[in-house]
């Protein structure tokens, strides 16, 4: 009812902020049956969707329409009964719209898990509370972490076949912080569900009196995400250049790309990396106008005081600080290809705009992704492994660590052969 | 400290506008398959405001079935005219002229399903490497996992086993002789979104959309638009119905909705009280969801 009235204020419409999250779970946890109850009592879900699912449900001889099958994509994986790649959904309240980035659990879908955290703000971690915390939560907990998801929900779901007891829900969030303290996730909530019956998904649930917190959709309306982007080291990667080449906009030359992180402003002193030269900016230009400020994640085209040879792969950053220029860099590695690295192999490399060839110089170790222990005798890499490398670039990259920007901080590896995308990294 | 957020829409279009500089960048011969519908006028805004103040640097590829709402055509020729890009029609006629495409027979004959083979001809011929669509994840359920950047092989084919990872924003878009990409930089908007967009940005759109007096037959569930191309059976009415069209594709499966909506404020509110997903009413795609996978993805020209 709410969204109805909402949806109707335009104004209102274009003020939501846009929040990223990842699911992840495991093929019995009630992932789907959670994004299912998510976008149904959101009122997500259009009657003609709602009738087929019911119309399946039937056809399955269950007694209840199954929301799990709200999400259902191709037919393969029905039949297969789960769920492979990463699936795109979205919904919208009137605070917020989602994206949510729905990957398997299973361990042989790392990758998957790797590709759908890579831009969001938030992973929503499913355990089963009659399970508790296993080695399928630590999994996702430390991808989450390696990939620097700002906000971590660790769902407990299945409430309902515990009694909807507090002791149980407890128990798992002491055992979950005792083996989170080893990771780097600084915002870690818990909320005690059950998809099946909606309990604390959407609306409040009356069978756990004693949970005193917000429900999953209200907690997931209201994190702060404004953090979540760097407003401080400013990075702008030029994508290309803009000259119109016509009378009215004769010597025009901008520099089109998105801000990576930061905050730039007409007057500012800027260095073009990696030749070093200096200038100030001039305007930033955008279709609406110009602006007297720029910040991730806007696009935008930077005009600069002094004319410099820039191109696609220079990065404008402000003068007192810059990325490092590094031919030499270790990388946290998740190789997403059957094949994996052929020693001393060389491929693409990708870096915000840049193109650089590289090489693998050495495999420090493999990373045992339910525990963190690092292994060090067997470093032969294939499909879902994470490791640490150390690649040996043919040009500088301009570089910030993973840790302190995400966009500038990440890189991929393209097979020269076969062009295919082989590896996700992230700067150490 | 002051708070640096984008608006979910502002997000979107920065996105987008990303997406439309990186196809400029990474592919040599890229253009935008444009419908006239909705979807691929945003896209076609989006890229001006990317390129601002130079023009758009893709030609436009319009698929012609032959059977077009009139009023399309009109909108697309003047559209193309203002924003002074090259249009390259690929005909659907013509394929079926020169046999490499055979037409449907039967009442709900179309030619949804054979303009593929135009299209690729067209992407041939051209040897275009990319080719920007309007398409949209939350249209239908087999999307949700289309890639920014869909690599097609040398017989434009989807393979969905075979899409490369897109991680963070970082697109992969290098590619052998003879094999291209459909690019979707809407990707991540939804209907609503999509109509959000037009009304905040007054995006001037092909009259079909808003409310207007047409001559209809019922068929199939929906209101059809009564045109040259489909044959009315003796049980059929031609009535005179006050509607609107949600999408707009081939005229002779293209359904309209009863509606007073003929303002852009109004047709938001009618999509915001919906309660059907917009093509519900092409029955083109109920339920043919494996047959129907590969024109899915081809179909929205």
């Amino acid at each position: 009812m709410d969204k109805d009235i909402q949806k109707h204020d335009n104004t209102g419409y274009l003020n939501m902020e846009l929040l990223r999250f990842t699911t992840a779970g495991s093929v019995d946890d009630g992932k789907s049956t959670l994004i299912g109850r998510l976008l149904f009592d959101s009122k997500s879900i259009f009657q003609d969707q709602m009738d087929q699912v019911a119309k399946s449900s039937e056809r399955k001889g269950l007694e209840h329409t199954d929301l799990a099958l709200l999400t259902d994509g191709l037919k393969d994986e029905r039949e297969q009964g789960i769920t492979i790649d990463v699936a795109y959904r979205y919904f919208a309240t009137p605070k917020r719209k989602f994206i949510i980035a729905d990957t398997p659990g299973h361990i042989q879908y790392t990758r998957n898990m790797v590709t759908g955290a890579s831009t969001a703000n938030c992973a929503l971690l499913l355990v089963d509370a009659r399970k508790g915390v296993i080695e399928q939560t630590q999994r996702h907990s430390i991808i989450a972490s390696l990939l620097k998801i700002p906000h971590v929900i660790v769902c407990v779901n299945k409430m309902d076949l515990v009694d909807y007891s507090e002791e149980v829900f407890e128990k798992i969030k002491e055992d979950y912080e005792a083996f989170a303290s080893k990771l780097e996730v600084k915002d870690v909530r818990f909320i005690p569900i059950s998809a099946l019956n909606g309990d604390n998904v959407v609306n409040r649930s009356e069978n756990m009196p004693w949970y005193g917190g917000s429900t999953l959709l209200y907690t997931l309306e209201s994190i702060h995400i404004g953090s979540d982007y760097n407003h401080i080291d400013c990075r702008f990667p030029v994508q290309t250049v803009i000259r119109p080449k016509n009378d009215k906009y004769h010597d025009y030359r901008g520099y089109a790309g998105r801000i990576a992180s930061g905050v730039f402003k007409p007057g500012d002193e800027i260095t073009v990396m990696p030749s070093g030269f200096t200038s100030k900016i001039k305007s930033i230009d955008t279709y609406d106008g110009e602006i007297d400020e720029a910040f991730a994640p806007m696009s935008v085209t930077i005009q600069l005081e002094d004319e410099i040879d820039i191109g696609r792969g220079d990065m404008i950053v402000r003068s007192g600080n810059k990325p490092e220029a590094i031919q030499d860099i270790e990388v946290m590695i998740c190789w997403l290809n059957v094949n994996g690295p052929k020693p001393r192999a060389k491929y693409i490399l990708r870096h915000t705009t840049s193109e650089v060839k590289a090489m693998i110089k050495e495999i420090s170790y493999k990373l045992d992704i339910s525990t963190l222990h690092r292994i060090e005798d067997d470093i032969q890499i294939s499909a879902n492994d994470i490791c640490k490398m150390k690649l040996r670039t043919t040009k500088p990259l301009l570089a910030d660590s993973y840790r302190k920007n995400r966009i500038t901080g990440s890189l991929i590896l393209v097979d020269e052969a076969t062009n295919e995308t082989v590896a996700a990294g992230m700067i150490v | 400290m002051k708070s640096y957020n984008l608006t979910h829409i502002k997000e979107l279009e920065a996105e987008a506008i990303y997406i439309l500089r990186e196809v400029f960048a990474q592919f040599e011969n890229p253009a935008i398959l444009f419908s006239g519908g909705k979807d691929s006028i945003c896209v076609a805004h989006l890229a001006r405001k990317a390129f601002y103040p130079a023009k758009i640097p893709f030609p436009f590829v319009h698929v012609d079935t032959g059977h077009n709402f009139p009023e399309t055509m009109e909108f697309r020729n003047n559209y193309v005219e203002e924003l002074g890009v090259k249009l390259i029609v690929g005909s659907v006629q013509k394929s079926i002229d020169e046999g490499s495409a055979a037409e449907e027979k039967g009442k709900n004959a179309n030619r949804n399903a054979i303009q593929t083979v135009t299209l690729l001809d067209t992407i041939e011929e051209h040897k275009f490497d990319a080719c920007i669509g309007g398409a949209r994840r939350d249209e239908e359920k087999a999307r949700a996992k289309e890639r920014f950047f869909s690599h097609r092989d040398e017989f434009g084919q989807w393979d969905p086993k075979n899409q490369r990872p897109e991680l963070w924003n970082i697109f992969n878009g290098r590619c052998h002789h003879g094999e291209n990409f459909r690019v979707f930089p809407l990707s991540n908007w939804t209907e609503m979104d999509v109509w959000q967009y037009i009304l905040s940005e007054n995006i001037s759109l092909p009259s079909l959309y808003f409310a207007h007096d047409r001559q209809v037959i019922r068929r199939n569930n929906t209101w059809l638009p009564v045109s040259e191309f489909i044959t009315i059976a003796e049980d059929e009415e031609v009535v005179t119905k006050r509607i609107r069209f949600r999408t707009l594709g081939d005229i002779t499966i293209t359904g309209g909705d009863e509606s007073d909506a003929d303002t852009l404020e109004k047709i938001v509110e009618e999509v915001a009280s919906a309660r059907q997903t917009e093509r519900g009413n092409r029955d083109f795609y109920g339920g043919q969801e494996e047959a129907g996978i590969f024109l899915i993805f081809e179909s929205k020209t």
